[in-house]
């Protein structure tokens, strides 16, 4: 699915990723978890391809292709989705529309039928629902006005929406109180499949009680300094980052 | 149109007469270059046009000739040398094409991006054949003119060329033509006055709801729009009508100069709706050619409780000089402004609104949303004048730019001028900058640049987007995003 091979990537001319290396089978799900500045972010920004995030050296071949070569919507449609950590606020524009606009640039993408307004109504009620969103949030502007939970159900309604191969969840549990986190949680568990990777990023070991992972990675300083089961997770927790880092 | 034998005769009597005749251009159906009272006779000649018309237009021609042309606006554009237009020609025979095949691709893409129908994109674009047989079946014909026409015939609407409306209804140009916009008014309006060929008059009877969108139907009609067009628009007491002006498709045209004006007129109780959506060539991406757009539009809502909204989508034009603009003379009268104007590349627009509030418990509402991408530079400029008599008046004005890169500008200028105590203005303004963050936010769901820059910008402009008819608002916002296309990256 995804083979992150000797990473490195700057941002404003400042290495932040110094040599990743990271390989997710399908169905997998791996946690990424570090302190705060390590690089989490950053290497979600690499996958995604924002503009900024300079990859330097290294590569990422994704379901076997160059992932670097790709615009941010190319791989987006071949679907790698990040559920963003500050989910971006965009007035004027109701996240139904959004909804809709997304979904069928993905299904124009790979050459499919758009839905039309009531098909896709009928979607996103569905999964809305799973998700305990109103009516009304699909109303309003995208983020505008949400509160953290809301902002953090909206990103999990998309990616249950589009489907992706890889999702990529870059600290949904912050901001999220426990049932907020456990509905968000069951989200993502539906979607996981034996054809789906999950990348999911997180400060505290509490998501991954619900989102219980595979495989577990320290980051620290922009490299994976250590790996291991979801035992490690719970280390962490004990010990804090300091002395896994040290080690 | 075709002038008929008679006319051209009479024409050629008459221009015997001429200092500068030209008798032997009669037949070529265009006046020389220039100006000069023999050209206005000869324009008013060939529309058959009756005596007190042709004073008018004198009298507008004599006033311009002692005026400058206005240099306030913030807008660069070269001199116009106005002894070099042609003020008189018959429609143009375009280059008729033999299929779309030969038409600029970039144009065929941008009808193809609205929607637009095939059998209308060849009208569009001009092809062999198509015009005639897709006129007739898009408006002359039997089918969607003759209904439209009856409906409207049954319920006393008078919708027509200006020129037939000054044959026809003299009684009623003669009281309203020139109420709202003197000759006197400004450079543009007097030079308009004098010159004028095309345009459109609207009665509505009184107590009379217009069954229907005016000219709607009328995409490619207004792909044939004059260069110095003249609308006057009327609502007796107690009636409504809504009026749809523009074209989404872009027109490349060869005047360069458009100075239109546009005259509304509300009685008691009426309300009139217009918009328009405005593409015309805004020349190319380093700035040369385009359109130079000085119209003069305003609207005067004379009964109590009238009611006139201007809507507009200015997305065309080099240099647009815009101001559509209401007198609240009635009491309890209500203007509204909403506008979107998008400028890219290196096009210039100064536009914005004037609500001239006289009568009691008069209200005024501005929603203005400018964006400049490119190198280009926008500026609303906004009057709010409270007169003495204007007692319990009320303004808000919301005034929102929106920046796309950094080479752009975007200025408001507010002017306000309240003589009662008792007035209420209002005013905001807010300018920010499609951000990157949000742009990759779009891209990470599917869409691409463009498709992610269109969808942020129509959601700055919803409020205005919301006002306009549906099927207008369709288009407009497709429109949006093409305008800014090449704007990102
Ligand atoms: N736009 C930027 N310009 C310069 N430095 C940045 C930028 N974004 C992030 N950084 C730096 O990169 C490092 C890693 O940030 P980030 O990936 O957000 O960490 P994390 O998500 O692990 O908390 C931090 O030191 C941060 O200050
Ligand atoms: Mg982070």
């Amino acid at each position: 699915m995804l083979e992150i091979k000797d990473l490195h990537a700057t941002v404003g001319g400042k290495e932040i990723l110094k040599g990743i290396n990271l390989t997710i089978n399908p169905g997998e799900v791996h946690a990424v978890m570090g302190p705060n500045g390590a690089g989490k972010s950053t290497l979600s920004y690499v996958l995604s391809g924002r503009d900024g995030y300079e990859v330097t050296s290294g590569s990422v071949l994704y379901q076997g292709k160059d992932l670097l070569e790709l615009d941010p919507d190319e791989r987006a449609c071949s679907g790698i989705f990040l559920a963003f950590q500050y989910p971006v606020e965009i007035p004027g524009v109701a996240t139904a529309t959004f909804l809709k606009t997304a979904v069928n640039a993905q299904r124009k993408f790979r050459g499919e039928e758009e839905l039309d307004a009531m098909q896709f109504l009928k979607l996103v009620r569905e999964k809305s629902k799973e998700l305990d969103i109103k009516d009304d949030m699909l109303k309003r502007p995208v983020n505008v006005g949400f509160s953290g939970g809301e902002k953090k159900r909206n990103e999990v309604l998309q990616m249950s929406l589009l489907e992706p191969s890889l999702m990529v969840l870059d600290e949904t549990d912050s901001g999220l109180d426990i049932d907020a986190l456990k509905i968000a949680a069951d989200g993502v568990n539906r979607l996981r499949s034996p054809e789906r990777s999950a990348l999911v990023i997180t400060h505290y070991q509490r998501l991954l009680d619900y989102i219980v992972p595979d495989f577990v990675h320290v980051l620290s300083d922009g490299k994976i300094v250590k790996s291991g089961d979801k035992t490690l997770a719970l280390e962490l927790e004990e010990k804090g980052y300091a002395d896994i880092s040290a080690a | 149109m075709v002038v008929s034998k008679e006319t051209v005769e009479q024409v050629a009597s008459v221009s015997e007469k001429y200092k500068y005749g030209f008798v032997s251009e009669i037949e070529a159906e265009t006046a020389p270059k220039g100006l000069n009272e023999d050209i206005i006779r000869f324009i008013s000649a060939k529309k058959d046009e009756p005596e007190w018309m042709l004073e008018w237009r004198l009298k507008a021609y004599r006033y311009w000739l002692e005026m400058e042309e206005p240099d306030w606006a913030k807008v660069n554009y070269p001199e116009i040398d106005f002894q070099d237009i042609y003020y008189y020609s018959a429609p143009k025979q375009k280059d008729k094409l033999k299929s779309l095949d030969e038409v600029d691709p970039e144009i065929l893409e941008v009808y193809n991006k609205l929607g637009i129908p095939l059998k209308e994109q060849e009208v569009l674009a001009g092809v062999e054949g198509a015009a005639n047989v897709a006129v007739d079946a898009v408006f002359d014909s039997v089918s969607v003119a003759t209904t439209f026409r009856e409906r409207l015939e049954k319920e006393g609407v008078i919708f027509c060329p200006i020129s037939e409306a000054i044959q026809k209804h003299p009684e009623l140009v003669k009281k309203y033509l020139g109420s709202v916009v003197p000759y006197t008014d400004n450079f543009y309006s007097a030079l308009n006055c004098a010159v004028f060929t095309d345009g459109s008059f609207v009665y509505i009877p009184k107590g009379v709801r217009c069954p229907m969108e005016l000219s709607t139907y009328f995409r490619i009609n207004a792909a044939q729009t004059g260069q110095f067009e003249r609308t006057l628009i009327i609502a007796d007491d107690d009636s409504y009508v809504s009026y749809l002006e523009g074209c989404t498709a872009p027109m490349r045209d060869e005047n360069q100069l458009h100075a239109a004006v546009v005259e509304l007129v509300a009685l008691d109780n009426a309300e009139i709706k217009y918009s328009t959506v405005q593409n015309w060539y805004p020349g190319d991406e380093n700035g040369k050619g385009g359109i130079y757009n000085f119209v003069t539009k305003r609207a005067a809502c004379r009964g109590v409780n009238s009611k006139v909204s201007w809507t507009q989508v200015e997305t065309g034009s080099a240099v647009t000089w815009k101001y559509p603009s209401c007198i609240l003379q009635g009491d309890n009268s209500i203007g509204e402004f909403y506008s979107i104007a998008i400028t890219n590349n290196f096009q210039q627009a100064d536009t914005g609104t004037k609500m001239i509030h006289l009568g009691k418990n008069t209200s005024s509402t501005i929603i203005s949303k400018g964006i400049s991408a490119g190198r280009a530079q926008s500026t609303y400029r906004g009057l709010v004048r409270m007169g003495r008599k204007a007692e319990n008046a009320r303004n808000h004005t919301v005034c929102d730019s929106l920046l796309i890169g950094d080479k752009c500008g975007a200025h408001t200028v507010p002017y306000i001028e309240n003589q009662n105590r008792t007035a209420k203005i209002e005013h905001e303004a807010t300018t920010s900058k499609v951000s990157e963050e949000q742009l990759f936010y779009c891209q990470q769901r599917g869409l691409s640049e463009e498709e992610s820059m269109a969808l942020i910008v129509n959601g700055f402009c919803k409020e205005v987007l919301q006002k306009l008819p549906m099927e207008f608002a369709v288009e407009a916002q497709k429109l949006v995003g093409i305008s800014l296309e090449g704007s990102v990256g």
